[in-house]
């Protein structure tokens, strides 16, 4: 399973830094989207991965006593996850706000182009 | 001695808010403070001059080394009172040279400003100290140079000035810093017992390299002397002070400081003695092609500089000698001549030694001084210079069966070139016929000529009764400088000698070369055909090059597109990857450790990445944000199967949630997006680079795979997640227990987030903002 996560990884990396070359903000913002997946996954993979046995003890237990899944990847995770919709929230909010001034989501309307296309 | 280095520094920055009280003819009163501090140099003359030196230690940046350490001894008084001394002249003339000019107050404080940094490198006793006052005094004569900042030359000057002197600075920390790890100490009171750690050390002559940078461009030594007639741009008051008799001695000064240091070995004089006369050989043979009173001035005072680097080289007890009264006489006429040139500009608006002639006529009192001046920098008997160039005489004659002659024809050809210009700077001028358009040329105030006139008679004061200065400044500092005592008397008579005849040689063959040297244009014409081949033109050239290297440089990197930022630092992240993934080894896989795939979970996978090829692929933005959530909530069933409860809960809130957000936002765009004539091979290379970043990170996370978990601190957790924060559910813990500052600063951040958005939506904007 755990090679199947790393294709997973690469997958989405690769689609997130496709996206975020692209001129489109709302492709520049799905692709940080997409990194960002990429990226948990890939702190997940750090600990190792354990099926079906969440780091919660039983209600009559008060310390473990059989294997559990490595808790710290998990409180990265939520972190990150919380974070990163504070970003999009955000970013969402300001291309309807570019868009409202600009009407187009075009990156390269937003600078004074000095050569050609790069 | 604290306070009486940064006196200088506290008045300058009191004439930020007092300054104009001080643009009139009030800032004659600013003389007061060199004039104290010369004063207070001059008291300790007799109690130096018995030999003694007076420390004194503060503490600064102790763990660095830095203290702000500094010592009175012999080299430092000579210096201090140069300072001082022409300072305060320098301080009158100036009140009346520059008179009337609208920012005369910041001159006065740049001026105050470089002559604290001056008496700091003079009197430090910590050789980082001593580099802190050298870059101090860069800086304050960039100001000086650039003080007509509305001329395009003036401020290049200024640049070239700053460039050539802070290049050296470089170069000279970098020696400081060699030094001070070699010797174990910063103090130049405990280097100067460790020389032997020092030269024998096989960095020595690295070290001496960087040192000699660090002089050779301050003191303009040949190759880098271009900077010093350039820097003659500034008001002649600065040039008088920093450019002949102050600043450029720096040089000579931290060469003399580290004699006791780092001389005495054959790199040491070789170099010195090469680089030395070549500079007073090039330099000499240069003012005599020169029209402009200031140019002959400046490439004689290049030439002096050769003369002390040379002596300093020689390094013999006479070498030392010659060097610290030649120091005195040179400062003393060569600053008096500055001062005379500039009441020639002031009072004729010329500089030009072809159109002046006969003003002794109008300008009486300058005459006398600028022919004191030319007397003493020829070497006339019972004039200063003359002991000068008599010391300089005897230490090249006493150099040794081989090198004597040699050096002594050297020094004299040399000192033929500074007799002719000396006489063509002080006393050409003053003499023949009064052209008609200079009759009206008027006399200036007493507080403009009396300043040369003193130098000039000084000096033959000082030539009369030379037994005064030699007892009480050169002795000692010779003493500091041969770290020894020396017995010698500074006499005017030595007899009738192969000195004597040498000297009269020297006056009369100046004579005759300043007779038949007549200034002339066509000169300088002719000098300039060989621009191509100076230091000047290859520094001008490497200049504009860099200049131009910069901006394409900054153009190709700073083109305004995101997307080739991007391109670029994800192209240089991947280079690092594949460095490290190539110098980690081979990638193994062990597959029996692996986890086998159940049906679900593939199928689960398999949407995931059906999803993802919709996303990237589509051209209907809902269709992308579908896409999107999909992906997300995919990731969540995935946390679901491997126990991560929590993580599941939050992925699929937050996806929700963006999703509602997006189509929110969607509901006012138009349903495509796309962008026309996109480029096929753009569309090539990012695919390239996207790929290989996923297959970099691909291998990345395999590499992970290979590596053991650390446990310690996941196992802490779980074992205290009960006993300590009365919970079981451990991740829960750790957010908000254990990691609790965490989770509140990143609530901190959700609600400035929140705060962004709610203004975002809620901001009306006007009309006329619209476009």
């Amino acid at each position: 399973m755990e090679l199947l996560l790393v294709v997973l990884i690469g997958a989405l990396y690769a689609s997130g830094v496709y996206l975020i070359l692209r001129r489109s903000m709302v492709r520049l913002l799905l692709g940080i989207i997409l990194l960002g997946n990429g990226t948990n996954i890939l702190i997940f993979l750090l600990g190792t991965i354990t099926k079906g046995k969440p780091p919660v003890m039983a209600a009559d237990m008060s310390v473990f006593t059989d294997i559990y899944a490595d808790p710290i990847p998990q409180a990265l995770i939520l972190t990150a996850i919380v974070i990163s919709f504070g970003l999009t929230s955000f970013a969402i909010v300001l291309l309807k706000r570019v868009y409202a001034l600009l009407g187009t989501d075009d990156l390269d309307t937003l600078n004074t182009p000095q050569e050609e296309d790069v | 001695m604290l306070l009486i280095i940064l006196l200088g520094l506290i008045t300058s920055c009191l004439l930020v808010p007092l300054g104009k009280y001080f643009r009139s003819g009030r800032s004659v009163f600013l003389s007061l403070l060199p004039a104290g501090l010369f004063a207070y140099f001059a008291s300790h003359l007799s109690h130096i001059g018995a030999g003694n030196i007076i420390y004194e230690s503060n503490k600064w940046v102790p763990s660095l080394g830095i203290n702000l350490d500094f010592r009175l001894d012999g080299l430092s008084l000579l210096f201090s009172l140069l300072i001082t001394g022409i300072g305060t002249l320098i301080f009158i003339y100036a009140s009346s040279y520059l008179k009337g000019h609208q920012y005369l107050d910041r001159f006065y404080g740049y001026l105050c400003l470089f002559m604290s940094a001056m008496l700091g490198v003079v009197l430090s006793d910590n050789i980082l100290l001593l580099f802190t006052f050298w870059e101090l005094t860069s800086i304050s004569s960039f100001f000086l140079i650039g003080f007509n900042n509305d001329s395009t030359v003036s401020r290049k000057s200024a640049l070239t000035a700053l460039g050539v002197t802070g290049l050296g600075g470089f170069f000279l920390l970098a020696g400081m810093i060699m030094i001070g790890e070699i010797a174990g100490t910063y103090t130049i009171r405990e280097l100067v017992t460790s020389t032997a750690i020092i030269r024998e050390h096989q960095l020595y002559p690295v070290v001496l390299g960087l040192v000699f940078m660090g002089a050779f461009t301050k003191s303009a030594q040949f190759p880098f002397h271009f900077w010093l007639p350039g820097a003659m741009k500034a008001p002649t008051p600065v040039s008088a002070y920093l450019h002949s008799a102050t600043m450029v001695k720096a040089g000579i000064f931290l060469l003399a400081r580290f004699t006791p240091i780092l001389g005495g070995t054959p790199e040491w004089s070789y170099t010195l003695m090469i680089v030395g006369g070549i500079t007073m050989l090039y330099a000499g043979v240069h003012s005599l092609f020169r029209t402009d009173l200031k140019g002959v001035l400046a490439y004689s005072t290049i030439a002096v500089l050769g003369v002390l680097t040379f002596l300093i080289g020689l390094g013999t007890k006479e070498a030392l000698i010659a060097a610290s009264t030649f120091i005195i006489a040179h400062a003393l006429y060569k600053a008096s001549l500055f001062l005379v040139t500039g009441i020639i500009d002031h009072q004729t608006g010329t500089r030009e030694l072809t159109q002046l002639s006969g003003l002794r006529k109008v300008l009486f009192p300058v005459f006398i001084a600028g022919t004191l001046a030319a007397l003493s920098s020829a070497g006339l008997p019972l004039s200063f210079g003359f002991i000068g160039k008599d010391l300089i005489y005897e230490a090249t004659l006493a150099a040794g069966p081989q090198l004597a002659v040699l050096l002594t024809i050297v020094a004299v050809s040399a000192n033929i070139g500074l007799v002719a210009a000396g006489f063509m700077a002080g006393i050409k001028p003053f003499i023949g016929n009064l052209p008609a358009q200079l009759e009206k040329v008027k006399m200036p105030s007493a507080a403009i000529w009396l300043p040369p006139l003193v130098l000039g008679i000084l000096g033959f004061v000082l030539g009369s009764l030379p037994g005064i200065v030699g007892d009480y400044i050169i002795s000692p500092t010779v003493q500091v400088l041969s770290v020894e005592a020396v017995e010698f008397k500074l006499k005017i008579w030595h007899g009738f000698n192969t000195v004597l005849l040498l000297s009269a040689t020297t006056i009369i063959a100046g004579t005759i070369v300043y007779f038949f040297n007549k200034p002339a244009i066509s000169k300088t014409v002719f000098l300039e055909r060989f621009n191509r081949y100076t230091p000047h033109y290859f520094f001008e050239m490497s200049w504009g090059a860099f200049k131009r290297f910069s901006s394409w440089y900054t153009d190709f990197m700073h083109n305004g597109y995101l997307r080739s930022y991007l391109i670029r630092i994800i192209v240089f992240a991947e280079i690092l990857l594949v460095y490290e993934l190539i110098r980690g080894g081979p990638i193994h896989i062990d597959y029996s450790k692996l986890i086998p795939i159940s049906i679900h979970e593939g199928v689960n996978v398999l949407i995931l990445l059906g999803a993802l090829y919709l996303t990237v692929t589509t051209t209907s933005r809902l269709t992308a944000v579908v896409g999107t959530s999909i992906i997300g909530y995919a990731i969540c069933l995935m946390f679901v199967f491997y126990s991560a409860p929590d993580l599941a809960i939050t992925q699929f809130t937050i996806d929700t949630l963006t999703v509602v957000l997006f189509v929110f936002v969607l509901f006012n765009l138009p349903s495509f997006l796309v962008i026309p004539n996109s480029n096929k091979s753009i569309i090539v290379r990012d695919g390239l680079v996207a790929g290989s970043f996923g297959i970099i990170l691909s291998l990345t996370a395999i590499k992970v795979l290979q590596v053991p978990t650390e446990k310690g601190i996941s196992e802490f957790y779980g074992e205290f997640a009960y006993s300590l924060a009365r919970g079981k559910n451990v991740v829960n813990i750790v957010l908000v227990d254990f990691r609790g500052f965490d989770t509140m600063f990143e609530i901190v951040v959700l609600s400035i987030s929140a705060l962004g958005v709610y203004s975002l939506i809620k901001l009306k904007l006007k009309t006329s903002e619209k476009e």
